[in-house]
């Protein structure tokens, strides 16, 4: 018997930078096309360019967050420290261009490094001591918020003397281009982060270490392959795209905000999850993620839109979740 | 004596082994039986259906001469069989009385537990068995023959007319194996039937009173141990007929040394182990289960840790504490376990291919030369002859022949000179499996380094140059492969429990 290969698939360039497997996010997507009917039928405002902006506004911050824990999952671990992690960034750009008075370009440097430094804590907690990224992390998460009011005395910094720094997130590129669509570059940068993290992960050779050690970390370690290595550099990775969302909520704040920070890890998951990423590790892509961010994002909006309650919105996102995970099982069964 | 268990005409088809032919059994009140046979021999199997762990296809089992079905564990127990297995089932954090009235603990009002009379019943079990135990202790703390007291405890807490044990002193020490062989002469005394699965023959000469041998899934005979000598048994437990043709070794003497390994150590599992291994050579490494070549072979790779011991590559001492060490020296190691340790199974064929030279395919940034990969992994599914439709198939969608070619082509593209094979053919069919031994020739030709381990004495007879033996972690003997050497010449080796170096040419 003779070996057939079957021609490659014949992707354009843009589907395969984002490492869509149709059939597996088509159930996402659909969900968020219905929410988007389902919203738009019921109420007539919904469905304007501000809003539907004001959507992409929203899902930004949560959205490069989910991203960075989307990386971590893949190789089989979880980062709760992402909502803290980013909240210290912003408070370490704020000392370093409000208190230290330092040019704007050093103070997004200081955070993305910070940011890496502290995802190769976790990292190297989880690759070298051990200790399970649940525990790791968990403890990097309160350790981060402490040091955010510690370092920051508990008072918010602001970025008024730092001229252009609110404009990172809402100023708009784009708007300036083709005046009819004024996408915020918080948009723009959060599809920048996802289109270079898909990179990452489908085509360099962290990527696919990602996956096979969220596959099977045993198999690769014997592969002769340093898995500590590279899992702490995922670990750091995720940290400094941390630092991208803390210049992102604290350019739309035009402030550090140290109180701020803890919950945002669970929103980020949740939006990990609802976009089909396996929390056992080895299974995901990015730009199911960016549809589980949307759909979080969309659902709060439309809700808000439909004048439903705040406490409400909450019940509805924690039912999504359940129902997404059981509804990919089924998917998974059904395949298998 | 009254027979209280009767086996016959067993039939038991798994996909792709025919574990059962016609195996039959018998054990009398009172008795020590002893069931005997290589690895695969259908021991195990036989039991487990005994235990209700499985349904035979065809055959009878009465107990007391009445047709019985056992359709789980739970039935066995009820039926008076008690089944303790090599692996130990405790849970470590309770107690030694929690463990074993775990299930049916007795209750107070509102489903509390009482505590008073489960360790009650526990001491009486305790002195019933002449053990000195507080069942308040943490199972945990305690040493594994303790642990095995305790499952034997829970196992007699049942009340059994039978009690299979199987490789009950794996674990054990001398002064420990003592203890429990009063044990088993206590409930022999007791009228308690007791099976006893052993690869050890001078255990069998002090407990036994009858042993029954197996092969191929056939029963063979059964005899009374004192007037059989070991000679005869072992001489039944082999001849199994050789399907393959026999390897010519071919002459090495020109050779290099690939690799030396002098006085390795770890414990009681690895015992001043040492060997060399030329260029072109295929090396053999039989033993019965748990004789210790994989530990051996993890050793020398780097995956666990060694007490003691040198390794040589190429002439050269190297120091190898992780598998990253040793794949830069060039040994490859193929895992018994292909799916815990060798394959990402969730990934395509041509990513597990690249897994151990991704390094060589990745540009400045990290960037992969996907087209490179695809060449290399294609060109491998080609001269493999790995039957796939795509280099993008799941792993875990193909055959476990198939997978171990995954394995070797991962291997080959990393340029490994030095290859080692544990349990290469283990879940593969006939047909693959003479496949993987042209492989091996052929990779031996091309000047491979070569370690096979194998649990299948014709498969270690047909492939390798020259055969170590090894039996509790030392190395009882090197010898000759090809047919000079017969399957009986292998299990003595294998059973010889004191360390007497035999080596028979070379």
């Amino acid at each position: 018997m003779t070996a057939s290969v079957k021609p490659e698939y014949h992707k354009t360039l843009f589907f395969r930078l984002l490492g869509i497997g149709i059939h597996q996010k088509l159930l996402a997507f659909a969900s968020l096309i219905i929410l988007l009917i389902i919203f738009s039928v019921t109420s007539p405002n919904f469905m304007q360019t501000s809003n539907m902006i004001a959507i992409l506004q929203a899902a930004s911050v949560n959205g490069v967050l989910a991203i960075a824990v989307t990386l971590v999952i893949i190789t089989g671990g979880i980062d709760l420290s992402v909502g803290t992690l980013m909240t210290f960034c912003a408070v370490i750009a704020g000392v370093v261009l409000t208190y230290w008075g330092m040019p704007l370009p050093l103070g997004i440097l200081a955070a993305l490094l910070a940011g890496a430094l502290c995802g190769l804590c976790s990292g190297t907690f989880v690759a070298k001591m051990h200790i399970p990224p649940f525990i790791a992390t968990l403890g990097m998460m309160l350790i981060l918020k402490g040091l955010s009011l510690v370092i920051s005395g508990t008072r918010p910094i602001y970025f008024n003397d730092t001229p252009g720094f609110d404009q990172i997130a809402r100023g708009s590129v784009i708007g300036e281009l083709i005046p009819s669509l004024p996408i915020p570059n918080g948009v723009l940068i959060l599809f920048i982060v996802a289109i270079t993290a898909s990179y990452i992960l489908n085509r360099t050779i962290l990527g696919r270490y990602a996956f096979a050690i969220g596959s099977n970390e045993e198999a690769v370690r014997l592969s002769g392959v340093n898995t500590a290595r590279w899992k702490m550099t995922i670990y750091a990775l995720a940290g400094s795209i941390c630092g991208i969302a803390g210049i992102l909520i604290a350019s739309r704040l035009n402030s550090a905000q140290p109180a701020l920070g803890l919950g945002y890890e669970l929103e980020a998951i949740a939006a990990v999850v609802i976009g089909g990423t396996s929390l056992s590790g080895g299974r995901g892509t990015i730009v199911g993620t960016l549809i589980g961010a949307l759909i979080i994002a969309t659902l709060t909006n439309g809700l808000r839109v439909l004048a439903v309650a705040q406490e409400w919105q909450t019940i509805v996102t924690g039912a999504i979740i359940i129902l997404a995970v059981y509804a990919d099982m089924l998917r998974r069964k059904n395949t298998a | 004596m009254p027979i209280i268990i009767e086996m016959t005409g067993v039939e038991k088809k798994f996909p792709g082994v025919h574990a059962l032919k016609g195996a039959q059994f018998e054990l009398q009140a009172g008795e020590v039986h002893a069931l005997m046979g290589e690895n695969g021999a259908g021991k195990s199997t036989l039991m487990k259906i005994l235990a209700g762990i499985y349904q035979p296809d065809r055959g009878d089992v009465r107990i007391y001469h009445t047709k019985v079905s056992p359709h789980s564990p739970r039935d066995a127990q009820q039926l008076g069989i008690g089944f303790i297995h090599q692996e130990l089932c405790l849970m470590d954090d309770l107690t030694a009385a929690q463990n074993i009235f775990i299930g049916r603990e007795p209750r107070l009002s509102f489903g509390r537990v009482d505590e008073t009379a489960l360790n009650r019943q526990a001491i009486d079990i305790f002195a019933s068995m002449n053990v000195d135990l507080n069942p308040r202790s943490l199972v945990g703390h305690l040493t594994i023959a303790k642990q095995q007291m305790i499952e034997i405890a829970k196992a007699l807490s049942f009340k059994p007319r039978v009690l299979i044990m199987d490789e009950p002193t794996a674990a054990l020490n001398d002064a420990e194996i003592a203890e429990l062989f009063m044990t088993i002469r206590r409930l022999k005394s007791e009228g308690v039937g007791i099976i006893y699965i052993s690869h050890k023959m001078d255990e069998l000469k002090q407990i036994a009173d009858r042993v029954t041998v197996m092969r191929d899934g056939e029963y063979v005979a059964t005899v009374g141990v004192k007037e059989t000598p070991v000679s005869t048994i072992i001489a039944m437990m082999v001849g199994r007929k050789l399907t393959a043709t026999s390897t010519e070794t071919p002459d090495l003497s020109e050779a290099t040394t690939a690799l030396e390994v002098i006085g390795l150590n770890r414990g009681q599992h690895i015992r001043d182990i040492s060997f060399s291994l030329k260029k072109g050579e295929i090396l053999g490494f039989a033993g019965l289960m748990g004789a210790g070549r994989t530990e051996v072979v993890r050793a020398i790779f780097g995956a666990d840790r060694k007490d003691s011991g040198e390794i040589r590559v190429h002439g050269t001492p190297c120091i190898i504490d992780k598998p990253v060490d040793a794949v830069r020296l060039g040994i490859g190691y193929l895992s018994e376990d292909r799916k815990r340790f060798g394959l990402a199974t969730g990934m395509s064929i041509r990513d597990n291919i690249a897994l151990a030279s991704l390094n060589r395919f990745s540009g400045k940034i990290g960037q992969l030369d996907e087209d490179g990969i695809r060449g290399a992994a294609r060109s491998f599914i080609c001269t493999q002859a790995i039957r796939t439709p795509s280099d993008q198939q799941e792993v875990r969608l193909l055959s476990g022949g198939n997978q171990q070619k995954v394995v070797i082509a991962k291997w080959l593209l990393a340029d490994c000179d030095i290859l080692i094979f544990d349990e290469p053919t283990r879940g593969i069919d006939i047909g693959a499996k003479s496949e993987i031994y042209a492989l091996l020739d052929q990779l031996a030709k091309d000047g491979k380094a070569i370690i096979v381990i194998s649990s299948e004495l014709p498969e270690i007879i047909r492939l390798s140059h020259r055969i170590a033996v090894m039996c509790e972690g030392r190395l009882t003997g090197i010898l000759p492969g090809g047919t000079n050497t017969s399957q009986k010449d292998i299990m003595q080796l294998a059973t010889q429990t004191n360390a007497i170096m035999h080596t028979i040419g070379n």
